[in-house]
């Protein structure tokens, strides 16, 4: 497979080369780290190339790329300039080696554990988690003779007891959705290492920003690139971080499987990530106030966000993470499930949808949004009480969705 | 969402940008279509024809309104093109009193296009309000200056002109493309036209061109819109759609690239290369206290300095960098770095340079949202590698 040998910004390559190389700025690389330094024509943003295929100028060059001489685009669907330098730019930010990017979050996790499973190998995955996630390994992978365990989240002696020799990979988010339940990454690594097993963290609610996955040994990274790191609630997509080494397999499997993006599509996400830093830094001090503002209100219940010294991760969270994200999930004191919708009904400024880590604030009520199918037996195994509203906090200004929010429970 | 409930943040992401009521798409589509199908022969639906108005182009021009405290707003396809249609109100024998660091494309249009049509121009300056009233003659029909002028980072008193405008009964239209309605909307001043190059904060990321004129009197607003679509200068959809994007994080962007420039300007102040430094937020600066007025305590990320060499030993300065980028523009997410002299007031006639202060020592930054540490290093290697 193609990489790119043509010199890279020479102040952020570096940042490529020595990723723990923490002298510099988080801005200074999602601005300039992976892009050319000179690009064609001189443009200062990367062009898009919406060429579907790339063109050899005789059978010589041809011969030349074949063997192995010479690393060049070939053809759209395993590599494209646009995918090469936001990929370099994500890993960057990632402070890892490579990044891979897929058409949306799932497609990430599905082309990662296609690449590594095989039929007899067993996953475990701590049990809060993403639905689909969870859906893909226990319905699909499972026909393909993959068997997927469940323990409960943070329980490293559970985890560590249903591993056997066929384990191969060891699953979790942090924090997770919607209980922003936070893992202690140094014994998840610590339980993966000691049995030989690799270890995954979906970190799409915390981004690299606020916590470093790579630094505590974690084997694989994965975002869903559609929240936080796209960020304006306008494109889909996904990103695999980890060694070059490990992920080689990986790439070439996308290459025949086929999950890659439009080029329009990576340049929406790379010129995204030039804010990156400034709209995280939004996005926690909005998390934080509005967390602390929900647990001093007289109609709210209880609050999940693990900046809050009463969550339970709370000891974890300060110690691993350098904000605690947008995402605040509460529950409206005494009130069912429609007295509850009335409360994401009145809100004037957040608006009704999935999804979060946008500059749009977006609210939900996750027994509507995402489990009125589920039997009331299994919403209570998953935790989620009929009174629970998900708030993914954008970046408006703090006293605006304070105050919209203050009004939507006074009614 | 009504301008007087949120602020300018809560409303750079939400006026603009309502739900599709077909879809529930939290982001409107883009309108790429050239044409509508209308109701009847004769019988005209909201939107006709593109040039005339565009979906993805209300759009922008409702979140900008909002944004500029505006009674409407018209997307151009340049800043340029959006200056040229407030020229085109002019008749020959009118004269404009602009000012005289404005842009070198705005002098050019004014002298050479508006020139050949019959129009006058005079520059003055515009920092001393006596100066302007003295200039006013009676064919005087238009009043143009920046809120931040360009390279000396001079800054006009808004509301003084703007009252000295309204007692001759003469239009006042302001290029507020370095001030930004982030830190500067010019029409709580007085001012009857602001104008951006949406090319440079508005957009901010480098990858569109566009221009913008707000108003808050609706029947110059009709005036503008009429030219505008005679004329056909506005701007494509995608573009409209890169700018709208772009103003969500303006308000987080401009503050955060004028808290560096500030730290650079105090920086640059103690190089022993560099013999002054022209920046609004700097105490010194002759229009720091009107700068405080109108814009609190974020100046923009503009910084003018002098350095102590020649043409060829500036250029080399400017050559040297690696994370300021050699270019003409401005207020984006990369740092950027030029020499008057040389690229963006090349087009000023030679006495004119001179008269202005444009020397070939100077030194135009835009400040990106690079880290401060980053910048810093980049210059003070770049100086000194070649002193």
């Amino acid at each position: 497979m193609a990489t790119d040998t043509r010199p890279s910004n020479p102040v952020t390559s570096d940042i490529s080369r020595n990723h723990a190389d923490a002298n510099i700025g988080m801005s200074t690389r999602s601005v300039h780290a992976g892009e050319l330094r000179q690009k064609s024509e001189g443009a200062i943003s990367t062009p898009m190339y919406c060429a579907s295929t790339f063109t050899f100028e005789s059978t010589d060059s041809l011969l030349r790329f074949v063997e192995g001489e010479e690393e060049r685009e070939e053809y759209g669907r395993y590599g494209n300039p646009n995918e090469r330098s936001v990929e370099r730019k994500l890993a960057a930010i990632e402070g890892a080696e490579m990044g891979i990017v897929y058409s949306s979050g799932m497609a990430a996790i599905v082309g990662l554990l296609m690449s590594k499973l095989s039929s007899g190998d067993e996953i475990i995955f701590f049990d809060q988690c993403y639905h689909r996630s969870r859906e893909f390994c226990s319905k699909h992978l499972a026909r393909f003779g993959v068997t997927t365990h469940q323990v409960t989240t943070g329980d490293f002696d559970a985890m560590a007891a249903a591993i056997n020799d066929r384990t191969k990979m060891l699953v979790s988010e942090s924090p997770t959705n919607p209980h922003l339940t936070c893992i202690d990454l140094e014994k998840f690594v610590d339980v993966g290492k000691s049995h030989g097993v690799e270890t995954l963290i979906d970190a799409t609610l915390a981004t690299p920003y606020n916590l470093r996955p790579v630094e505590y040994g974690v084997d694989y990274v994965l975002h869903s690139a559609t929240k936080y790191l796209g960020g304006h609630n306008d494109l889909l997509a996904g990103v695999i971080c980890g060694t070059t080494e490990s992920l080689q397999s990986v790439r070439n499997l996308r290459g025949i499987l086929g999950s890659v993006n439009s080029p329009h599509n990576l340049y929406l996400l790379e010129r995204g990530l030039k804010t990156f830093e400034l709209r995280m830094q939004r996005h926690n001090e909005n998390g934080m106030r509005i967390a602390e503002f929900l647990h001093s209100h007289p109609r709210v219940d209880r609050v999940y966000y693990p900046g809050l010294a009463s969550h339970p991760s709370h000891s974890i969270a300060a110690a691993q993470m350098r904000g605690f994200g947008g995402l605040i999930t509460f529950t409206v004191r005494d009130a069912d499930w429609k007295q509850t919708s009335r409360v994401v009904d009145a809100t004037r400024i957040a608006r009704i949808a999935p999804s979060l880590g946008g500059v749009e604030t977006l609210i939900e009520q996750p027994l509507v949004m995402s489990y009125y199918h589920c039997t009331p037996e299994d919403r209570k195994r998953f935790g989620i009480e009929d009174n629970m509203i998900r708030l993914a906090c954008g970046i408006e200004n703090t006293d605006d969705l304070i105050a919209d929010l203050d009004q939507a429970l006074s009614q | 969402m009504t301008d007087r409930d949120y602020s300018f943040r809560t409303r750079a992401v939400h006026v603009g940008n309502e739900v599709d009521p077909a879809t529930g798409a939290v982001i409107p589509p883009l309108h790429f279509a050239s044409t509508f199908r209308q109701p009847g022969a004769g019988v005209w639906g909201q939107y006709d024809y593109s040039r005339s108005g565009n979906p993805t182009r209300t759009a922008l021009q409702n979140t900008l309104a909002s944004l500029e405290g505006a009674c409407g707003s018209l997307a151009f396809s340049t800043g340029m093109a959006a200056i040229h249609c407030v020229t085109m109100l002019l008749s020959p024998g009118d004269q404009i009193l602009a000012a005289s660091d404005i842009y070198g494309g705005a002098y050019r249009l004014f002298h050479k296009i508006c020139g050949s049509a019959g129009i006058g121009v005079t520059l003055v300056d515009f920092t001393k309000p006596d100066v302007v009233a003295a200039a006013i003659l009676p064919n005087t029909k238009l009043l143009w200056g920046e809120t931040i002028g360009n390279p000396q980072m001079s800054i006009v008193d808004l509301p003084a002109i703007a009252k000295i405008a309204r007692d001759a009964n003469v239009l006042f239209g302001v290029d507020n493309t370095f001030g930004t309605p982030a830190l500067l909307r010019p029409l709580e001043h007085g001012v009857d036209i602001v104008m951006h190059s949406a090319t440079k904060y508005l957009g901010g990321h480098s990858d569109c061109l566009g221009g913008t004129l707000a108003v808050s009197n609706p029947e110059l607003r009709d005036k503008l819109y009429y030219i505008q679509n005679a004329t056909g200068a506005v701007l494509d959809p995608m573009s409209c759609f890169l700018l709208s994007r772009g103003l969500k994080t303006l308000d987080i962007r401009v503050r955060a690239q004028s808290e560096t420039a500030m730290r650079l300007a105090k920086w640059l102040c103690d190089q022993p290369r560099v013999s002054r430094v022209l920046y609004p937020g700097l105490v010194d600066h002759p229009g720091h206290a009107i700068a405080s007025r109108l814009m609190g305590d974020h100046f923009g990320s503009m910084i003018t300095f002098e350095l102590l060499a020649d043409k060829a030993g500036t250029a080399a300065v400017c050559q040297s960098t690696k994370l300021f980028c050699l270019a003409v523009s401005l207020g984006a997410v990369e740092s950027l770095i030029e020499q008057p002299a040389t690229m963006s007031h090349a087009s000023y006639a030679a006495h004119d340079r001179e008269r202005f202060g444009i020397t070939d020592g100077l030194i135009r930054i835009s400040v990106g949202l690079e880290s401060f540490e980053d910048l810093r290093d980049d210059l003070a290697a770049a100086m000194d590698a070649t002193a």
